[in-house]
């Protein structure tokens, strides 16, 4: 069997001066493509002549799922689809349903939902540089980002009860009231951090290795990027400050003051700069929402689509009732389609949700960032050395849960 | 900027409408090239954010063909409507984009686009029968072997 399959190959002689041009599979198990993300790549010597990025090894069909479940039982499957970035799914979905129920949500709610999408993007920026910086041989650093993030995952546990999955940002609020004392560990990592994001620089900023492998390194024109659908660190990378929290403000974005990091590089080493000096940006609004933490409720007042206080539900009959309707029956979405955008870690996350007027969405789509960034690899990495294509690979920040879904 | 449209293509559109601060256009399955470089060469329209798909079975025709563009420059957004039965041009001559986003509504919905430069399943396995997110199509009870018996 395999004779007949190495024969021809082996009886293949090159043109004169004609070199072999090989077929590599690369993945889907591949360490560097952190998922089941295949590349096949069409080499000649070192450098590739061509790159098919195969994905859908994690098709779980979560949008089909979502036509079966009720309004609520979707903000599970929206945790599962980017799980390094759960809470801002989360709040894309919730925001999308608030607008097609018309709901307001009160103030303190937000800046709550603000303050995690923030430390969410800490966390997943964590990961990310631990793998990056493991793919291109900086083992250290793997060990210490992913120190912090464990303090991180101990905030989400502490609000939520769940480290990863914690669905705690619902349609019209939050799930639960934050506990008592919420503040203590958030502003523990406040001011522990600044100087953990010193310490990751001290040891890359200056790391000859990590800046040959860097520098100069993946780099596209701006206006093919926007072709191609390339958004989040990426573009901003590039000069181009996309982000969806300055460009149309959710969750009250427009009362925190902060900057969009921008960079003109272009390279590998750029995205790196921006992502670092995005996660110092996200500690100042984590910063100013805990010192201007709104007080009040953390649901919004409605009876027909917000799940009753549980002391109001044992002690008011009508309380009672519509806790009963609400989790049998599941809310009522009126007729109408939203297309909500918010800025995930990754970039541009929109959810496209159309409601028929059931119990049920009619069809949920989510153009998520993985999918748009993982579609210009092959602009990326043609005509580039395989080398290359971990550091271009790794600039990429894509999540296989979160591109295939 | 639909009146700009209307001017240039009368009889493109279909409807439209504002519903939460969001555009939304009817386009006419046939102008929907046109329209697409409208946007994107007179309007500034440099990204297409989404193109995907909304199953109305029963209703005939049933496939509405959604596409979101933006537009960085002018910081506005727009959603075209297509509606059609099967078939429908491929915007990738326009956008780029919009190949992954039209193979993976071909693999799921079973729309056609003509023209596509790279018409292959997606996520789905190559030799899958069916279109997984068609509303006719059961979420549950569907056994697939993975080729272990053939």
């Amino acid at each position: 069997m395999s004779e007949t399959i190495t024969e021809p190959l082996l009886h293949q002689e090159p043109e004169a001066g004609a070199t072999r041009r090989m077929t590599l599979n690369m993945g889907p198990q591949h360490p560097s493509t952190h998922g089941v993300l295949r590349v096949v790549l069409e080499l000649d010597g070192e450098f590739i002549e061509k790159a098919r990025p195969e994905i859908g090894y994690l098709h779980t069909g979560i949008e089909k799922q979502c036509e079966a479940l009720n309004w609520q039982q979707v903000i599970t499957l929206t945790d599962r689809v980017d799980y390094l970035a759960n809470l801002s799914n989360n709040l894309c979905y919730s925001l999308a349903v608030e607008k097609l129920l018309g709901l307001e949500v009160p103030p303190k709610a937000q800046f709550l939902r603000v303050l995690l999408a923030e430390l969410t993007r800490i966390n997943s920026h964590l990961v990310w540089l631990g793998t990056h910086a493991l793919d291109l041989g900086a083992m250290t650093m793997f060990f210490l980002t992913f120190r912090e993030r464990e303090d991180l995952l101990r905030i989400f546990e502490m609000f939520s009860g769940q480290r990863l999955m914690t669905s705690y940002i619902r349609p019209g609020g939050l799930a639960l009231d934050p506990p008592r004392g919420w503040e203590k560990p958030v502003r523990a990592f406040l001011e522990d951090f600044p100087s953990k994001i010193d310490e990751y620089e001290s040891l890359l900023n200056a790391n000859p290795i990590w800046l040959q492998r860097t520098q100069g390194i993946g780099i596209l024109p701006v206006e093919e990027m926007l072709e191609i659908g390339i958004t989040g660190p990426l573009i901003r990378a590039a000069g181009i400050p996309l982000d969806a929290r300055k460009m149309t403000p959710y969750s009250s974005y427009e009362k925190f003051d902060f900057k969009v990091p921008t960079e003109t590089g272009n390279d590998v080493f750029a995205r790196y700069t921006v992502r670092m000096a995005e996660m110092r940006e996200s500690l100042k609004i984590v910063r100013q929402a805990l010192e201007g933490m709104p007080e009040g409720p953390t649901r919004a007042e409605a009876h027909r689509v917000v799940l009753p206080e549980r002391e109001k539900m044992k002690t008011q009959m009508e309380a009672l009732i519509y806790h009963f309707k609400i989790v049998t029956e599941g809310i009522a979405v009126p007729e109408g389609e939203v297309f909500q955008v918010v800025e995930s870690p990754r970039g541009e996350l929109g959810y496209y949700v159309v409601s028929d007027g059931s119990g049920k969405p009619l069809r949920v789509h989510m153009r998520t960032p993985s999918f748009g960034n993982l579609q210009g690899l092959p602009n990326l990495v043609e005509k580039r050395q395989i080398s290359d294509s971990i550091a271009i690979m790794g600039s990429l920040d894509f999540v296989l849960g979160d591109c295939d879904r | 900027m639909a009146a700009a449209l209307a001017a240039v293509y009368p009889a493109a559109i279909t409807g439209g409408a504002v519903a939460h601060g969001e555009l939304t256009l009817h386009i006419e399955p046939d102008d929907i090239l046109a329209v697409l470089e409208f946007f994107k060469r007179q309007q500034q329209f440099e990204r297409l954010s989404t193109v995907t798909a909304v199953d109305r079975y029963p209703l005939e025709p049933r496939f509405e063909i959604v596409y979101h563009l933006q537009s960085v420059a002018r910081n506005l957004r727009v959603r075209l409507k297509a509606t059609v039965t099967a078939e429908i041009a491929s915007a990738t001559a326009v956008y780029a984009a919009a190949n992954w986003y039209e193979r993976e509504v071909f693999d799921l919905f079973g729309v056609v686009f003509s023209g596509h430069p790279d018409p292959r399943r997606i996520m789905m396995p190559d030799d899958w029968e069916g279109h997984p997110l068609r509303r006719d199509f059961p979420t549950h009870g569907f056994k697939y072997s993975y080729g272990e018996q053939q």
